[in-house]
């Protein structure tokens, strides 16, 4: 009677299957909300978000000391640079490309500062498909530890405009 | 001087316009009548244009195909987006608010001259807006997220719906309260208009977070004020972006409640469990906007954990007693018609040929299984780092939004033309096949996506071949979801053209009843009311709900261990 007035006195608490049905999914609710705080304190995956305000040309000028002090190569023009294991790393992202190409050491941890000099953008690492948000004014830090060794694609995963799917970076890992 | 009667909402006082409805038997406001009819035909159209634009886009991200050039795939993607998700859904949302407002109240329409300045403002602000998009003023994709710009007008276009929609919002809760104090109805809302009002609350919360991100960035288009926040404007802009999806759903529901009525004779096992999960969707819903911003800077793991889960999941626990409860009420009123032969006996009984019933169950299976699942899963602040902005997150809300909120949306038109354009509809036959084809269509979509997105496949991109990182089975999945996309659209061309060759030749209906669809039968073993304290008597739903409580704890547990496979990262 779902278009009609309800009955009087509608006003009752649950019943039989539904009001089991109700505890089960709360229970399964609570399961859910309690998975996320205890995989942030015993996964090894999260995104916990460190940021810090940082301008575009400032970001830039680190980024370009980074690549000044650790360069050690360059691939069709885009430098190589090699941090060293457990230091910062530096990673732009622009329209449309991403600098620099940085190679790491499989099992060191590296912190990565990522920013844009322009537009939002998506930094998307694969084929393991690990992606974060990459905006202006915000120097956004993962902390990252590569287990697989090999080549992998960076791409744009954040409308940029129409060069958005060629704006294809790299990281290598030995 | 005007007399008490002629102000008064109810519609069997004198001088009233109204006509007594043929089929139901109900009063029906003439003025009421009218705008359903503007906002729903408004809808249609959008509807079209939006299914247009879906097909070139699938048409484009098949690979083998690659239809549209570049910046036609970013212009499409912008006007399929803001038609489908914003257009066709407000207005068809502000048809459905004016009907359960007033024929299920027997009251009026507050006000005939509000309902065509919001239809107006909503009208002129879509066509401005769909307008600025095929001129390429606006290639900015429906979230426009700042430094990215458009033209103002495309901004303005979007701030007059939102305008609109608030002012026929408005109109609704007037003549909910016209309605109460005229005492046109006697005791709580009929089920269906409480749904509505729950919808029409979270719109309100919904279009304020609009108007909060986009009249300053109306102005700075203009050069008048300073750039936002990027980041501002994304948690501003998801306020409306995700809420306005959660108007979808409750609109949604009350839509289930009131097909399973229309085309079983279903009643509430519980008005109290119905109505508190409509309160809890009010309650929690509003801090979706965390969704999108998982994997952003700026925000805590703390805050993105509490948001996402909607406070412990309790909007979440809202649609997961709906899908108990509706499905019950259907039970239990098919067992007391006598289809009572095992667990699943009564849903072979069910009028399956009943497009209207057929849309509402399969939006009610899509919602769930595929959509629900996996929204939450995504939604999980963790899981999000293998799935934000990749093909998954279309896949989850083509699940939600197109073969739930849409296919609800079709099947409630099969009844609103009937009873409100006063058409029978044309071509029956096709009618009866339609939601099956959307809906098997829009799974072929929602699954290729999903998948694709799985290995990797970034959504609102043109081109995947120049990332030389994708393998033949992203491309079969994409391939799949143009396959779904042909048959899903081929199916709305046809529902948008059998509406309008309905409303247009449809033999009239004046003074007799619809021509009906199929309602479920009695058997002679019929007894009806004799379930009413029978609370373990749903045994087919309680089956349902625990296989899909299985996949949800399956799905949910299978992310997590996909997270733990990537390289560890904080």
């Amino acid at each position: 009677m779902s278009l009609h007035v309800p009955e009087k006195n509608w006003f009752r608490a649950p019943e039989g299957a539904e009001k089991l049905w109700i505890g089960v999914a709360l229970v399964w609710c609570f399961v859910m909300s309690l998975m996320m705080p205890y995989w942030h304190f015993r996964g090894k995956q999260n995104a916990k978000g460190e940021t810090y305000a940082v301008s575009a040309e400032a970001f830039m000028e680190r980024t370009q000391q980074f690549v000044a002090d650790n360069r050690v190569g360059e691939i069709d023009g885009v430098p190589v640079v090699e941090p060293a294991p457990g230091s910062d790393a530096y990673l732009v992202a622009r329209m449309w490309d991403w600098y620099p190409i940085l190679k790491l050491r499989e099992g060191e941890t590296y912190r990565i500062h990522m920013s844009s000099t322009d537009l939002n953008h998506g930094f998307s690492l694969q084929p393991m498909n690990m992606n974060f948000q990459v905006l202006p004014g915000y120097d956004h830090v993962i902390t990252m530890t590569p287990t697989t060794t090999g080549e992998f694609p960076i791409i744009c995963n954040e409308f940029c405009g129409i060069g958005h799917d060629r704006m294809i970076g790299k990281i290598i890992v030995e | 001087m005007s007399t008490v009667s002629t102000n008064s909402a109810a519609l069997d006082s004198p001088g009233a316009d109204s006509r007594t409805c043929g089929t139901t038997g109900l009063k029906v406001c003439l003025a009421a009548q009218r705008f359903i009819k503007l906002n729903a035909v408004a809808a249609l159209v959008f509807l079209l244009l939006g299914g247009i634009a879906a097909i070139l886009l699938a048409l484009t991200r098949w690979q083998a195909v690659h239809l549209l050039p570049v910046d036609w795939f970013y212009r499409i993607i912008t006007f399929h987006g803001l038609n489908m998700l914003i257009f066709w859904i407000l207005f068809f949302e502000v048809a459905v608010l004016y009907f359960a407002a007033t024929i299920p109240l027997k009251s009026r329409l507050f006000s005939r001259p509000v309902a065509w300045v919001s239809f107006g403002m909503m009208l002129v602000g879509a066509v401005m807006t769909n307008v600025v998009i095929l001129q390429g003023k606006a290639d900015v994709m429906m979230t426009s997220y700042l430094p990215l710009l458009a033209h103002p007008l495309f901004y303005l276009g979007i701030i007059l719906v939102a305008v609109g929609t608030l002012i026929a919002v408005f109109n609704f809760f007037a003549t909910l309260f016209i309605a109460k104090r005229d005492k046109t109805y006697e005791g709580s809302l009929p089920l269906v208009t409480y749904g509505a009002m729950a919808a029409a609350v979270i719109a309100v919360i919904t279009l304020l977070h609009g108007a909060i991100v986009m009249v300053p960035t109306f102005t700075y288009s203009l050069g008048w004020t300073p750039e936002p926040d990027p980041m501002w404007y994304r948690m501003i802009w998801w306020g409306l972006g995700h809420m306005s999806q959660q108007v979808n759903v409750a609109a949604m529901v009350a839509i289930w409640y009131l097909i399973g009525y229309l085309a079983v004779g279903a009643k509430p096992v519980n008005e109290t469990v119905c109505r508190g999960a409509f309160i809890l969707y009010i309650l929690f819903i509003n801090l979706a906007a965390a969704h999108h911003l998982l994997v952003d800077p700026g925000v805590s793991p703390a805050w993105k954990m509490w948001n996402t889960s909607y406070a412990m999941y309790l909007a979440v626990l809202a649609s997961m007693i709906h899908a108990f409860t509706v499905p019950a009420s259907v039970e239990i009123a098919m067992r007391e018609k006598g289809h009572s032969r095992g667990i699943f006996g009564w849903i072979t009984a069910l009028p399956w040929r009943n497009p209207g019933f057929s849309a509402a169950a399969l939006s009610l299976v899509i919602f769930g299984f595929v959509g629900g699942i996996t929204g939450v899963t995504l939604g999980t602040q963790q899981i999000n780092i293998i799935a934000h902005n990749t093909m998954r997150i279309p896949g989850h809300f083509h699940a939600t939004v197109v073969g739930g909120t849409t296919l609800a949306f079709m099947g409630l038109t099969y009844y609103v033309i009937p009873l409100i354009f006063q058409r029978d509809f044309i071509w029956r036959g096709m009618a009866r096949v339609q939601p099956w084809l959307f809906g098997g269509g829009i799974l072929l979509v929602s699954f290729g996506m999903s998948f694709a997105g799985s290995l990797g496949v970034s959504r609102r991109v043109h081109d995947i071949e120049y990332a030389g990182a994708y393998g033949p089975a992203a491309h079969l999945f994409l391939g799949l979801m143009g396959i779904g996309a042909i048959i899903a659209v081929f199916s709305l061309v046809a529902f948008v053209l059998m509406c309008v060759g309905t409303v247009l030749f449809g033999r009239k209906i004046e003074g007799r009843a619809m021509a009906d669809w199929g309602v479920a039968e009695s058997t002679v073993e019929a007894k009806p009311g004799s379930l009413a304290h029978a609370h373990w008597a749903m045994k087919g739903t309680m089956a349902l709900t625990s296989v899909f409580l299985l996949c949800f704890a399956v799905y949910y547990f299978a992310n997590w261990k996909a997270l733990a496979d990537v390289w560890p990262v904080q």
